[in-house]
């Protein structure tokens, strides 16, 4: 799928995405020419589709996971069915908060080694020691990880 | 008047989302894996109820015992039946690395991958997202599963990779676009000519995306399934009957089979 902007014949540039979490979608694309914006907006099922794919709009923010959508899009998992490898967690790795640990918690577990490993890599790339909610936030908001 | 809009192979201009690139990585990341794996098999038949996965995981069993490395891949992901048949544990974790999460290890050092290893005991498999037609995107899903199965397990060098697929033909052909060549196929039927139908719809779909037949397993043979399934098929297939199962095998069956499919292969 492009975007054309017949006006000024320029193919237009993904700009942004935005998830609001009830599973609809939004992207807005640029024309490089005019400025102006358009945004495509997804329902629930038009949105799974894309997901089922195991592609993002606007191009990937973290690096492929191991069974991503496996783990990501699967709601009967078992808990305990994946042990998160821990190497690189030890040293020199973020640390934390009390009240990120929590939220992390809330996570399904099926998910959650994945999910704590996408924040980890974010903080670490980012030069974060310790991880916050707020930090949480703004990964999520970055990476655009819709429910985590 | 109409507007003047150029078509969609006109614009060549770089594209951020880059899905074509993203579908790319994703086919390169099956074939990497895979570059380790001497021979894809196929277990396939078209008719639910003939044993593919007791075939399978006897085999691969058997193939073990003969010192190769084989791995099975469950792709039957809505009745998953593998790490029992090969007495892998199903209640403990999967390690998962940065690149892969390991596979489970059953009998005669079998590894195995399946949903059956990461539902919730007596649960469904279940996909978040809208209830409404569901139909429309579960079946684009499956394959992913399928393609994770495939990419993401630490299968390591293997001379065999079992596929157990589930009845129908769907789940053969996400695997032949998924792997970068079209997989062996392992034929398997009981004797009735009702089976012998199924099977010959499955095993001609499987030839015209390319697959390989190597031969027609015969299972539960001289029970209650009268017929001539096997025999018919492969005349009209041109391909061997590599066994006839009884319906109390004995274990040196399979290790004939295993001697079959290794130097077929």
């Amino acid at each position: 799928m492009k975007f054309l902007c017949i006006n000024c014949d320029r193919q237009m540039v993904f700009e942004e995405r935005q998830l609001p979490g009830d599973g609809t979608l939004a992207a807005a694309f640029r024309c490089p020419e005019c400025g102006r914006c358009v945004a495509i907006l997804t329902n629930p099922m038009e949105t799974q589709l894309v997901a089922s794919l195991g592609v993002k709009i606007g191009g990937r923010t973290v690096p492929a996971q191991p069974m991503e959508t496996v783990r990501g899009m699967v709601v009967t998992g078992r808990d305990n069915a994946f042990a998160e490898d821990g190497k690189r967690e030890t040293g020199n790795g973020p640390t934390w908060t009390a009240e990120a640990q929590e939220r992390l918690a809330r996570v399904p577990g099926f998910v959650r080694g994945m999910v704590k490993r996408i924040y980890g890599d974010y903080a670490r790339d980012h030069g974060i020691a310790e991880i916050t909610p707020t930090v949480m936030d703004t990964a999520r908001s970055e990476l655009g990880l819709e429910g985590m | 008047m109409a507007l003047n809009i150029r078509t969609y192979r006109d614009l060549t201009e770089p594209d951020r989302s880059a899905l074509v690139e993203q579908i790319g990585a994703q086919r390169r990341r099956v074939a990497d894996r895979m570059a380790a794996v001497r021979h894809v098999v196929a277990v396939l038949s078209g008719k639910g109820g003939v044993g593919k996965s007791y075939v399978t995981a006897h085999l691969a069993r058997a193939l073990g015992r003969s010192g190769r490395g084989v791995g099975v891949l469950d792709a039957d992901l809505n009745g998953p039946t593998i790490p029992r048949l090969l007495d892998a544990p199903a209640g403990g974790a999967r390690p998962a690395h940065a690149d892969a999460v390991e596979a489970a290890a059953g009998a005669e050092g079998v590894k195995c991958i399946s949903m059956a290893l990461l539902l919730r005991d007596g649960m469904p498999l279940a996909f978040r997202g809208p209830d409404a037609e569901s139909f429309v995107w579960r079946g684009a899903l499956e394959a992913a599963v399928l393609r994770e199965f495939l990419a993401d397990v630490a299968w390591g060098a293997l001379d065999f990779l079992l596929v157990d697929l589930p009845p129908g033909v769907q789940r053969f052909a996400e695997l032949t676009e998924l792997l970068p060549a079209p997989p062996a196929a392992l034929i398997v039927t009981i004797p009735t000519p009702e089976s012998a139908d199924a099977v010959r719809r499955a095993l001609r779909a499987a030839l015209e995306r390319g697959a390989t037949a190597l031969g027609v397993v015969e299972n539960m043979v001289g029970g209650p399934f009268a017929g001539s399934a096997a025999d018919d098929l492969a005349r009209e297939f041109g391909v061997p009957v590599l066994a006839r199962i009884p319906f109390h095998p004995r274990a040196d069956v399979w290790d004939g089979i295993a001697k079959c499919i290794g130097g077929a292969a």
